[in-house]
C-alpha cells in the first residue's frame, strides 16, 4: 500500500511542532498507527505531516500528588506496564492491537484520533481525566466528558496540540476497570465499558461509568453510576444497576457486520457489569 | 530400514525464514524495472462506458495505461477453465475486461510507472465512465428466474450441473427407513488470507525472445503450460516461470491469474522488467476465494442406528467467473465424500455451479471435502441425538469395518486402507470421553453452556489417476515428476514438482531420499519452483506432496540406487543379486564377505569417470521419474472438542481439543503435528469467526483484516494431538494426505460442540459461522441477522 505524497517536518518542541503545523498546514504525526493505515488506504491526504514523536518531553507517566500525568507521546506498553495509574488503564492498554501496535502507538495519538472503538477515551472518561492541551495563545485543560464530541471529533482546535492527559492517583477505597467485548477481527471494542467506584462498608459511595463502542463518542453512564450510589455492592444490585443504561443509549447506537444496534444495546448492561464488579474487587 | 523417515528432523528451511532472509517474489528487483498497479472495479456489476487514461498518462513518471483493448488487440488469449465436466458453460474471462465489469475488483486497466507509489497515485487519475447494474450475489439466488446475468450467453448463471451416486436406492432409503433429517445449510464463503500476497515479476529478453516470470505459484509448471498453450502464447520453451520461496497458498495460488499474463504481457510490450504485488485489500477483492454452498441435505436412518442413505442438493457459487479447477470443487472433491467413514448403501448428490457477481471461487484447504464433512458430521450428530444414542458410539456403528478395504462407496471412490474404529477409540481414550461427559454435565449443572463434539472426517488425498481424472474432467494429467542427481563427490541435487510454500519439503523429502540412498539429509539438496531447472511437476494442492511427489523421488532414487548396485557388482566381480545395500550407511558389500565392498558415493565416482563400467551402461549417475498414482489415499480423522458459550455474550471459548489422524506412515512427526495444529485452526476460523459478506449491491464488506476475523493464537488451547497408522497400500512410502485433514475435521468438530452446547436449549442447528452475536440471538430466542 503506498500513500499519497506528503511533506515531512519533524518537531523538536510543542512550540515549534505548532509553528510548523501552521506554516505547512499539515496534520500532526505521533505514533502513526491510524493515521498511516488510513494515508495508505488513501482515505486520508493530509499532504504534510509534522512528526511530534520526538518531543521527549510529552514522553512518560509522572505522579504528581494526588494525580498523574502521562504525557501524549506515551506508548500503550508503557500503559500497559505502569503500576502508577488506576488498573483500568493498564488493563485497557494491553487490550490494544498487538505488541507491535502497543509499542508505536501513543496515548495522545489514540485519544485525539477519537475513534468510537478505541479503549483509552472509554477508561479516560470514567476516570475523570483532564486533557491537556496547548495551542498559541497558550495551555487549557479540558474534562474527558467534554472532550470526546462525536465520531472521530474532538474539542481540539486545528492549531491545537494534545501535550497530555491527567488522570487521579490510585486511592485507597476505590478501584477501576474495564471490560471490553472485542470485535473478533479488529479486536477495538464492540462495546467498552470503564468503572471507577468508591466503595465504603460494601456499599458503593461514588461512581463514575463510561461507554464506549456503541456511540459515535463515548458516553457517561450517569443513570447507571445513579443507580450504584448507595447500593450494597451485590452481583444482583450490579446488573440491575447496569441495566438502566438501556435507556440511555438514544437512536445513535451504531451496527456492522459483527455487531447489530440491537446486539451492541444488549452488550452494553453485561459489559458494565462486569467492569463494574471487577473494580469492586479492586475498591 | 528407515533412519531418517520417521524422525522429527527440524525444518532446514526455517532459519532463513525467521531471519527474514527467505527471498520472495516481492523481493525481487531488477535494474530499470517498472511497476504495475490495476485499476479495479468499484462496483459489482457496471457497463464500462469509456475509459479516459490522460491524465494520468500525463503524471510525470507513469510508462504506460493499458486497456482491455490493448490486451484483445495482441491476441492475448482468455483464461482457460482446466476441468470441464460434461456441459459446461465457461464466460469468456479476458485478464482485463471489456464492456462490462462482473465483480468489485475485476480488472479494468493497468499502469506501469517509474515507482509504486506514482502507479498509485496514476490509479487514481483513471476516470472510468461506468453504469452500475443490479447485482447478484448468493449461489441459490443466481439461478432464480430474473436474476441479473452475470454473462448474457449464460442462462439463469448456471455453468453446469453434476450428478453422481445411486438416486434410485437413495430415495427409496428415504421412504423405508424409519427416521428422515432434512438439513438447509450454509457453508459461507472464506477469503484465504495466506500470509504473503500474489506478487509478480516478469523479465523480457528481445534478442533471445525468453520470457522469466517470478510468480507466487503453488504449481509453477502447470502455469507455464497454460501460459503457453492459452494465454500468453510465449513458446512453452522459451518460457520460464519461477516460484521463489512463497509464503502461504492454501489454495489461493494454485489458479492461473490475470496478473500472470498482465505482467509479461507488459513487460515485452514495454521491453522492461515489470513488477506488480498485491496489496491485502487487492487480496480481498483478487485471489480466488473458499467454500460457498447453499446445501439441503438429507440422512436415512432406522432405529438400530444405522445409515441408510444420505443426500444432498448443493448450490456452489462459483464467482464471476470459472477459475482454473473451480468446477471440481463441487462436484468429483465433493459428492464423491458424502459418506464419509461410514458404510452408507445409497448415497446421491448433485451439484449446481452458478456464477454471481463475487470474486471467484477455487480450491482452499479441503476443497469440496470439507463441505462434504461438515454437512455430513452436522447430520450424523442430528441422527444419534434423535435416537439418544451417544454420538461416538453411532460413528462407530456406522464405520466402515476394518476388514472391508479397499472399500467401494457408492459415489465412485475406492477406500484404499484404514481401521475407523481403532480411529474413534485412540481418541475415545486420548480424550477420556467419559471423563469428559461428566465434565459437561457438571458444568451445565453449574448454569454453564458447555458442548462436546466430535467429527470424523475423511479425506480423497493426492489427486490423482491421471485416467480417472481425465475421465472425471480434468484436462491435465496429475503425475509428479522428480530427478535424483548423485553428484561425483557422493552430493545429491534432487529436483521435485512439487512446490512448498510451508510444508516444509526441504526437509521432508530429503528424509525420503536419505533413506533410499544411504546419505545423510545435510548432503542433499532439494529444488523447486523452476521449470528452467527442474524436470516437470503439476505442484502442490489437495495434499499430494509426500505421496504423489514424494512417491516420485522414492522411484527415482531407487533407479539410482539400482544402478549404484549394479556397478558395484560389476567392480567387486560378483553378482548382481549377491549385493547388499546398506540403507543407513550407503556401504554395498558382497553378501557374506563385508569386506569386498564400496558405497555408493563412491559408485557417483566411478559412474562419472567411467573408467570401468559395465558393458552397455552410461556414465553418470542421475534418473528421473513421473509417477502417476494408483488410487487417492484417505486419510481420516476422529476430532473431539469441549467449548463453553458465554451465555451473557455469545462468545465460544475452546476449553479442549483432542486430535487424532490416520495419514498413514509419518515422515516427519514435528511437521506433521504441525500442519494438524495449523489445520485446526483454519477450520475453527471457518466455525468460529470467518466470514465474507457481500451486501445486496455486491460490495464486499469484509475486505480488510480489520472486518474478516482470521483466527488468531489465543484463541486455542493446546491440542492434544495423536495419531493411528494405516499405511496406504499403493505408494511406496505408506503415506497419506495430511495438509489438509486438520481443516476438515475441526470446523465440524467445533459447530457440532457448539450445538450440543446448545443443544438443552432445544437449539438444532444453527449456520457457520457461529459468531457472538449469533449465539447470544439464538440464546434468547431472537435471530439476529449477519447485517
Amino acid at each position: 500500500m503506498y500513500p499519497p505524497k506528503f511533506d515531512y517536518h519533524r518537531a523538536g518542541s510543542v512550540e515549534e511542532a505548532l509553528a510548523m503545523r501552521k506554516e505547512h498546514d499539515g496534520k500532526f504525526l505521533a505514533g502513526g498507527h491510524s493515521l498511516i493505515p488510513v494515508m495508505k488506504l488513501r482515505l486520508a491526504d493530509p499532504g504534510c505531516l509534522v512528526d511530534i514523536s520526538r518531543i521527549d518531553n510529552l514522553k512518560g507517566i509522572c505522579p504528581d500528588g494526588d494525580t498523574v500525568k502521562i504525557g501524549a507521546l506515551t506508548t500503550h506498553a508503557m500503559v500497559a506496564s505502569s503500576g502508577e495509574v488506576p488498573e483500568a488503564l493498564p488493563e485497557a492498554a494491553k487490550m490494544i492491537g498487538d505488541p507491535m501496535v502497543r509499542n508505536r502507538g501513543t496515548v495522545g495519538g489514540n485519544v485525539a484520533h477519537a475513534d468510537p472503538a478505541s479503549d483509552l477515551p472509554t477508561v479516560l472518561t470514567a476516570l475523570g481525566a483532564s486533557m491537556q492541551i496547548t495551542g498559541e495563545d497558550g495551555s487549557r485543560s479540558v474534562g474527558a466528558d467534554d472532550f470526546f464530541t462525536d465520531l472521530f471529533e474532538t474539542v481540539l482546535g486545528e492549531d491545537e496540540l494534545l501535550t497530555g492527559v491527567t488522570v487521579p492517583a490510585k486511592t485507597a477505597g476505590t478501584g477501576t476497570a474495564y471490560a471490553k467485548l472485542p470485535n473478533p477481527a479488529s479486536r477495538y471494542a464492540i462495546v467498552g465499558a470503564a468503572a471507577s467506584i468508591s466503595v465504603a462498608d460494601g456499599k458503593c459511595t461514588a461512581a463514575s461509568v463510561a461507554i464506549g463502542g456503541l456511540l459515535p463518542a463515548t458516553t457517561r453512564a450517569n443513570a447507571v453510576e445513579a443507580a450504584l450510589v448507595g447500593q450494597e455492592m451485590t452481583d444482583a444490585n450490579i446488573k440491575a444497576a447496569a441495566a438502566a443504561i438501556a435507556d440511555s443509549l438514544g437512536d445513535d447506537v451504531m451496527g456492522d457486520i459483527h455487531a447489530s444496534a440491537d446486539y451492541r444495546k444488549a452488550m452494553a448492561p453485561v459489559m458494565i457489569a462486569r467492569a463494574v464488579k471487577t473494580a469492586v474487587g479492586r475498591a | 530400514m528407515s533412519k531418517y523417515v520417521g524422525q522429527s528432523l527440524k525444518r532446514v528451511e526455517d532459519p532463513r525464514f525467521i531471519q527474514g532472509k527467505g527471498k520472495y517474489v516481492a523481493n525481487l528487483s531488477l535494474p530499470g524495472m517498472g511497476y504495475m498497479a490495476i485499476k479495479r472495479s468499484p462496483y459489482a456489476h457496471a457497463t464500462i462506458n469509456s475509459i479516459d487514461a490522460s491524465e494520468a498518462l500525463a503524471l510525470d513518471g507513469v510508462i504506460a495505461v493499458f486497456t482491455g483493448e490493448d490486451l484483445l488487440a495482441d491476441g492475448i488469449g482468455p483464461l482457460p477453465c482446466g476441468w470441464q465436466v460434461p456441459d459446461l458453460k465457461i464466460p469468456v474471462q479476458n485478464a482485463i475486461a471489456t464492456e462490462k465489469v462482473r465483480h468489485v475488483g475485476d480488472r479494468v486497466a493497468v499502469v506501469v510507472a517509474e515507482s509504486p507509489y506514482i502507479a498509485a497515485d496514476a490509479l487514481d487519475l483513471i476516470d472510468v465512465d461506468y453504469d452500475p447494474l443490479p447485482a447478484v450475489t448468493d449461489a441459490k439466488a443466481a439461478a432464480q428466474d430474473g436474476a441479473p446475468l452475470v454473462h448474457d450467453e449464460i442462462e439463469n448463471n448456471v455453468s453446469y450441473v453434476w450428478e453422481l451416486g445411486t438416486k434410485d436406492e437413495y430415495e427409496a432409503a428415504l421412504n423405508d427407513s424409519d427416521h428422515v433429517i432434512e438439513l438447509d445449510l450454509i457453508n459461507q464463503r472464506l477469503i484465504a488470507t495466506a500470509m504473503e500476497p500474489r506478487a509478480c515479476v516478469a523479465q523480457w529478453n528481445s534478442f533471445t525472445e525468453d520470457m522469466t516470470l517470478w510468480t507466487t505459484s503453488q504449481n509453477p509448471n502447470l502455469i507455464r503450460v497454460v501460459m503457453s498453450a492459452f494465454t500468453l502464447q510465449v513458446p512453452e520453451h522459451k518460457l520460464r516461470v519461477i516460484s521463489p520461496d512463497v509464503g502461504g497458498g492454501f489454495g489461493s495460488k494454485l489458479p492461473h491469474y490475470p496478473e500472470e499474463i498482465l505482467v509479461p504481457w507488459a513487460a515485452r510490450k514495454l521491453d522492461m522488467p515489470i513488477k506488480w504485488v498485491s496489496t491485502r485489500s487487492e487480496a480481498a477483492v483478487s485471489d480466488t476465494q473458499g467454500r460457498d454452498h447453499v446445501t439441503t441435505a438429507k440422512m436415512a436412518f432406522n432405529n438400530d442406528g444405522k445409515i441408510t442413505g444420505i443426500g444432498v442438493e448443493t448450490w456452489a457459487n462459483n464467482g464471476a467467473y470459472l477459475s482454473l479447477v473451480a468446477p471440481l470443487i463441487p462436484t468429483a472433491f465433493y459428492i464423491t465424500l458424502l459418506s464419509g467413514l461410514y458404510k452408507v448403501p445409497a448415497v446421491y448428490g448433485k451439484a449446481i455451479g452458478t456464477l454471481s457477481h463475487t470474486v471467484w471461487v477455487d480450491a482452499y484447504r479441503g476443497a469440496g471435502r470439507p463441505e462434504a464433512s461438515y454437512l455430513l458430521e452436522r447430520l450424523v450428530m442430528m441422527a444419534a441425538q434423535k435416537l439418544g444414542m451417544d454420538g461416538m458410539e453411532f460413528r462407530r456403528l456406522n464405520a466402515i469395518p476394518a476388514d472391508e478395504f479397499p472399500y467401494q462407496t457408492p459415489v465412485a471412490l475406492s477406500y484404499d486402507s484404514g481401521n475407523y474404529a481403532g480411529l474413534f477409540d485412540k481418541a475415545e481414550e486420548l480424550a477420556g470421553y467419559a471423563d469428559l461427559l461428566q465434565e459437561r454435565d457438571a458444568a451445565r449443572a453449574e448454569g454453564r453452556v458447555v458442548g462436546i463434539g466430535i467429527a470424523g472426517c475423511i479425506e480423497a488425498s493426492g489427486p490423482a489417476p491421471s485416467a480417472v481424472a481425465g475421465a472425471l474432467g480434468g484436462v491435465t494429467g496429475f503425475w509428479e515428476a522428480g530427478t535424483i542427481r548423485l553428484h561425483p563427490t557422493g552430493k545429491v541435487t534432487v529436483l521435485t514438482g512439487s512446490h512448498t510454500h510451508g510444508q516444509g519439503h526441504e526437509t521432508t523429502f530429503a528424509q525420503i531420499v536419505a533413506d533410499e540412498l544411504g546419505i545423510p539429509p545435510e548432503d542433499i539438496d532439494i529444488v523447486h519452483g523452476d521449470t528452467a531447472v527442474i524436470t516437470n511437476g503439476m505442484g502442490t494442492y489437495g495434499s499430494r506432496s509426500a505421496s504423489v511427489g514424494g512417491s516420485a523421488l522414492v522411484v527415482a532414487a531407487r533407479k539410482v540406487r539400482d544402478k549404484a548396485i549394479k556397478l558395484a557388482a560389476h567392480q567387486l566381480e560378483a553378482a548382481e543379486e549377491d549385493m547388499v545395500f546398506n540403507q543407513e550407511t550407503g556401504d554395498i558389500y558382497v553378501n557374506g564377505a563385508p569386506d569386498r565392498a564400496t558405497s555408493i558415493g563412491a559408485m557417483a565416482f566411478a559412474a562419472y569417470t567411467a573408467h570401468n563400467l559395465p558393458e552397455g551402461m552410461e556414465p553418470g549417475m542421475e534418473e528421473d521419474a513421473y509417477y502417476d498414482p494408483a488410487n487417492f489415499t484417505y486419510p481420516n480423522s476422529a476430532h473431539i472438542a469441549m467449548v463453553e458459550v458465554d451465555k451473557d455474550t455469545g462468545e465460544t471459548k475452546i476449553l479442549k481439543y483432542i486430535a487424532v489422524d490416520d495419514v498413514g506412515n509419518v515422515i516427519n512427526p514435528m511437521i506433521v503435528e504441525a500442519q494438524i495444529s495449523g489445520g485446526i485452526a483454519q477450520g475453527v476460523g471457518q466455525a468460529l469467526w470467518e466470514n465474507t459478506v457481500y451486501d445486496a449491491d455486491g460490495q464486499l464488506l469484509s475486505g480488510t483484516l480489520l472486518d474478516y476475523a482470521v483466527p488468531r493464537a489465543d484463541g486455542f488451547p493446546d491440542f492434544k494431538i495423536d495419531r493411528t497408522i494405516t499405511p496406504s497400500p499403493h505408494n511406496p512410502l505408506g503415506v497419506k494426505g495430511v495438509g489438509e485433514m486438520g481443516t476438515i475435521a475441526s470446523t465440524p468438530t467445533i459447530a457440532n460442540a457448539v450445538m450440543d452446547a446448545l443443544e438443552p436449549m432445544g437449539i438444532s442447528h444453527l449456520d457457520i459461522p457461529l459468531t457472538a452475536q449469533k449465539l447470544h440471538g439464538a440464546m434468547q430466542g431472537t435471530a439476529v441477522s449477519a447485517d
